[in-house]
């Protein structure tokens, strides 16, 4: 069955390594994976803040391109689109007038009939199963597994995993090779969407996140969010003046540790493109 | 109206609130667990906890004072006030509805200028593009607000890295998606 593939703005942008990881991980355990086409933002934290019918009709059209596709399950790696994307179909599945209003505003068909994986779900549910013999570097070393929160948050629609002190992330990593530590901030907010408004925001909580993964020991800090990794990562110097030292540990998404530790090309997951560089 | 005041009554805001969300903010029995969960409420006016006390007053003044906050637009939606919550209010649910009603009547706070100017640079970006136009973004960003200089040491090093697209993604139907701006965010305006 093909995979559908929702990228969202940031995985063709400022976090295009996030997506050349996730491709490279799906080519090398043969996963046919489908890019949905024409597909559109999802309208992310501008779109719910200000409106809420645009916040449910914009993801409802990237719903409804998947289904005009024939695709029945899609994966979006980004936590935030993830987030839309599940609400949206949450929200339309349980009031059929609001789904009537959505549909003629967007003049496109909606069934609901699309299942959306997080990239965790993805990958427990396409790589790890194939996992056996694969892990030809093992990545051995301590990580903090950083979840955030719409990778998780509210459970009573996601319904993935536990809401303060997740495990899926952690399991995965134990996987790959490495140890995964015990810390507080696994899914406290890293300043999201106020990178750019209100970047001395994300200094501090972003910085309060660092703060405890380096006291623990954590010699890398895995993420699975675009915005978690842009604020830890590209806003260190405002993280820096907060903490008031310097902190070097590098950020990693999920996908590129793992495909660190089945043998792929560090340039193939991007990891150069990192601000922080990627010592591990 | 009740004549206990000890029972609060749902009123004005606090029916409208439970009216198009379905949150009951009489729910409430004022355990706190929200501000002391919430990342942001040192830097709010008032804490979660107290725009829920201040909308279960139903006092005109203090519902106004809620739309004039500037923690419904500092709020990031985290999600995490919700998970403690032992009623199980969806205060950020609530607070997309109170942050909608406050820009409908003109009545968001002035430090949080910023904030919306973000958001509908974003907005607008997504409306002719069908994307996010990174660069566009930043720039229509700066020209709102007039911070020209901030992260000006940002960019070279995102195109360095090849984080930034020059050139716009432009999707194929961006008439489907502006269509979708007219019949929402701007059905009311010329």
């Amino acid at each position: 069955m093909t995979l559908g593939f929702y990228p969202g703005c940031s995985l063709k942008g400022s976090s295009r390594e996030y997506a050349e990881s996730v491709l490279a991980l799906a080519k090398a355990f043969n996963i046919d994976i489908e890019e949905i086409e024409d597909w559109n933002c999802c309208g992310a934290t501008a779109a719910h803040n200000m409106n809420k019918e645009l916040s449910l009709a914009l993801p409802a059209r990237i719903l409804s391109l998947a289904e005009k596709q024939g695709l029945h399950e899609i994966v979006v790696p980004c936590a935030a689109c993830y987030s839309r994307l599940t609400v949206t179909k949450h929200e339309l599945a349980k009031d059929q007038e609001l789904t009537k209003k959505v549909i003629s505003t967007n003049g496109l068909d909606y069934k609901g009939t699309v299942e959306v994986l997080n990239i965790i779900q993805m990958l427990d549910k396409y790589v790890t199963p194939n996992l056996e013999g694969r892990v030809v570097k093992p990545f051995d070393h301590k990580v903090a597994c950083y979840y955030g929160c719409l990778l998780v948050r509210p459970h009573e629609i996601l319904k993935f995993d536990r809401e303060e002190d997740p495990q899926s992330m952690d399991e995965l990593m134990l996987k790959a090779g490495a140890t995964p530590i015990d810390w507080a901030f696994k899914t406290e907010c890293c300043g999201a969407g106020l990178s750019v408004a209100r970047t001395s925001s994300v200094g501090r909580l972003s910085g309060k996140i660092i703060r405890d993964a380096v006291d623990r020991g954590a010699e890398a800090i895995i993420v699975a969010c675009p915005m978690c990794h842009s604020n830890l990562d590209m806003r260190r110097g405002a993280i820096n003046s907060f903490l008031g030292e310097k902190i070097d540990i590098p950020v990693l998404y999920a996908t590129q540790a793992l495909g660190l530790a089945v043998g792929l090309d560090r340039r193939v997951l991007g990891l150069h493109r990192h601000f922080v560089t990627v010592t591990v | 109206m009740s004549s206990n005041p000890h029972i609060s009554t749902i009123s004005g805001l606090a029916n409208e609130v439970l009216e198009h969300t379905e949150v009951k903010v009489t729910h409430c029995y004022q355990c706190g667990k929200c501000s002391a969960g919430c990342p942001l409420s040192e830097e709010m006016d008032y804490p979660p906890s107290v725009i829920m006390r201040m909308l279960q007053t139903g006092n005109p003044e203090l519902e106004e004072k809620v739309l004039r906050s500037f923690s419904i637009w500092v709020c990031l939606t985290c999600e995490m006030c919700f998970a403690r919550c032992p009623m199980s209010i969806d205060i950020p649910k609530m607070m997309d509805f109170l942050r909608e009603k406050s820009i409908k009547e003109k009545k968001a706070n002035k430090k949080a200028k910023e904030i919306i100017a973000f958001h509908k640079s974003f907005l607008d970006s997504i409306q002719y593009t069908g994307r996010l136009y990174e660069i566009g973004l930043l720039a229509d960003y700066k020209t709102r607000t007039l911070k020209i200089l901030d992260d000006m040491d940002l960019a070279p090093k995102m195109i360095k890295r090849g984080k930034l697209n020059i050139i716009p993604e432009l999707i194929k139907d961006r008439s489907g998606v502006a269509s979708i701006f007219r019949k929402t965010i701007k059905k009311n305006k010329n």
